[in-house]
């Protein structure tokens, strides 16, 4: 338990200061939503529609593209191998970076939303909706993406690769993520399934995911 | 009772896999002429799809292939990795592209028959989605396999994503249809389908034989062609290092 905080405190030091990507994430995040504003054009009623969808799409690419960063500065400076020789289990281990993930790339992404959903005029019911959406389904894309990097430490340019491996896998979170999103501003009693199912999906992934980035991780040692 | 060692090494595999192929094509062609026959022209049109209803005995077919190749390089990649079984590694790295290519059948001829059923080359169809996200599943896979160019490390990664897709389809498969249901109230694509008629059965499983053998014989032609393909690499570095060690002393 103490590695696995160690772990976590370490990386999330690492991502906020100067050098960690972090704060590229959100504004990554954010340029999604105003280039969907732009390419749909100045219809406040169709964008304010498409918002909570847009918002979604945006938080899983913003998700995506920082994935490379969760292994990679370790496997570099060869603290992956030294982390791997030490822990007593390497899937808790795994587990504590895609925890640190969130908490670095999730975590501030919802933090952004709502100033984003001003933006692209969302409902005032829908708020709600989607922010609880999204903090029940982003440990999922993190956990689930960390599997991904793990697979493709050993790549140099991974973060192609990455995307096309793990957007097959997210597209159950995207659907029940969205789903509910829409179904609770909507009002919808289909709310409450999605936001279960959701909830299965982010904990099917915390189950599995740690295990089988911890098979990767061994595998890929040189 | 042979082991599944016994088909580990890879000369007693191209013993029996070498005289193995031409039967298989040859069933092919057998099953494949048969059933063309019987579809295109021993059965009957479709009461509301018409002639239409023929592009399903080359659809279906693949579409089960599809499925079919996915759960066996899950199975090949399973035990290649915890038995370390070579040829498993192999037969699983093989299977892709040819399973690949099933999915693309399966999504081309489905498009082909959409536009006079549907109106449209694509839909959002809950069954045409999912077996789009499979393509992608192979996609991925097949990518760990190009871009790694240690073949051990390679097929263990590629095994581990193979597993991990697996368990993934039924929720994929499970999402995809929430959502589609979510999405069209009703769908008025093929609501169940027809339940089919029996005339139209034997040129279906014809159809599903050939597909079969056809993929048996693809497999293990490529499966030789891996392992040949291997050992020359291997004849090759070899030479690279005596000739190295020749200029050296």
């Amino acid at each position: 338990m103490r590695a696995f905080q160690a772990i976590i405190a370490r990386d999330l030091r690492l991502a906020f200061r100067a050098g960690g990507g972090a704060p590229q994430a959100v504004a990554f995040f954010a340029v999604i939503g105003v280039l969907f504003a732009l390419a749909v054009g100045p219809d406040l009623s169709l964008i304010s529609k498409i918002a909570a969808p847009v918002i979604w799409t945006g938080a899983l690419l913003a998700t995506q593209i920082s994935l490379d960063q969760i292994y990679r500065a370790d496997r570099e400076d060869g603290s992956l191998d030294v982390i791997i020789a030490t822990s007593d289990e390497l899937m808790v281990t795994a587990a504590a970076k895609a925890v640190a993930h969130w908490l670095s790339t999730g975590l501030p992404l919802i933090i952004a939303t709502p100033v984003l959903a001003i933006l692209l005029n969302l409902d005032r019911d829908a708020y709600v909706p989607l922010l609880l959406s999204l903090l029940i389904g982003t440990p999922g894309l993190s956990l689930i993406g960390s599997f991904a990097a793990a697979l493709t430490v050993a790549l140099p340019r991974a973060s192609l690769l990455i995307s096309i491996i793990v957007s097959p896998l997210y597209i159950p979170i995207l659907i029940f993520g969205a789903g509910a999103a829409a179904a609770g501003a909507a009002g919808d009693p289909q709310y409450g399934a999605n936001l279960s199912l959701l909830g299965a999906a982010t904990l099917f992934a915390a189950a599995f995911a740690p295990i089988a980035s911890a098979a990767a991780l061994r595998s890929n040692q040189d | 009772m042979p082991s599944l060692y016994e088909f580990a090494n890879p000369v007693r595999f191209e013993r029996w896999a070498r005289p193995a192929i031409p039967w298989l094509v040859g069933a092919t062609t057998l099953l494949l002429v048969a059933g063309l026959y019987y579809a295109l022209f021993n059965s009957p049109a479709d009461y509301q799809q018409g002639d239409s209803v023929r592009i399903m005995y080359v659809h279906v077919p693949a579409a089960w292939m599809a499925l079919f190749c996915y759960s066996l390089i899950a199975v090949s990649s399973a035990v290649g990795f915890i038995w370390k079984h070579p040829l498993a590694d192999v037969a699983a790295k093989e299977t892709a592209p040819i399973g690949a290519a099933f999915t693309f059948l399966a999504l081309f001829t489905g498009s082909i028959w959409g536009k006079p059923m549907w109106g449209a080359w694509w839909a959002w169809d809950a069954r045409l989605t999912s077996v789009l996200i499979l393509f992608f599943l192979y996609l991925g896979y097949m990518a760990i396999w190009r871009t790694f160019e240690d073949k051990t490390r390679a097929a263990r990664l590629a095994a581990i994503l193979a597993m991990v897709g697996f368990v993934n389809i039924p929720i994929i498969k499970f999402s995809v249809d929430w959502w589609n249901s979510l999405h069209q109230p009703a769908s008025v694509f093929r609501a169940g389908g027809p339940t089919i008629h029996s005339s139209m059965l034997p040129p279906l499983f014809l159809m599903a034989g050939a597909y079969m053998t056809f993929f048996a014989a693809a497999l293990l032609q490529s499966m030789r062609n891996e392992l040949m393909a291997r050992r020359l690499a291997r004849i090759d570095s070899g030479e690279k290092k005596t000739a190295a060690s020749l200029v050296e002393s």
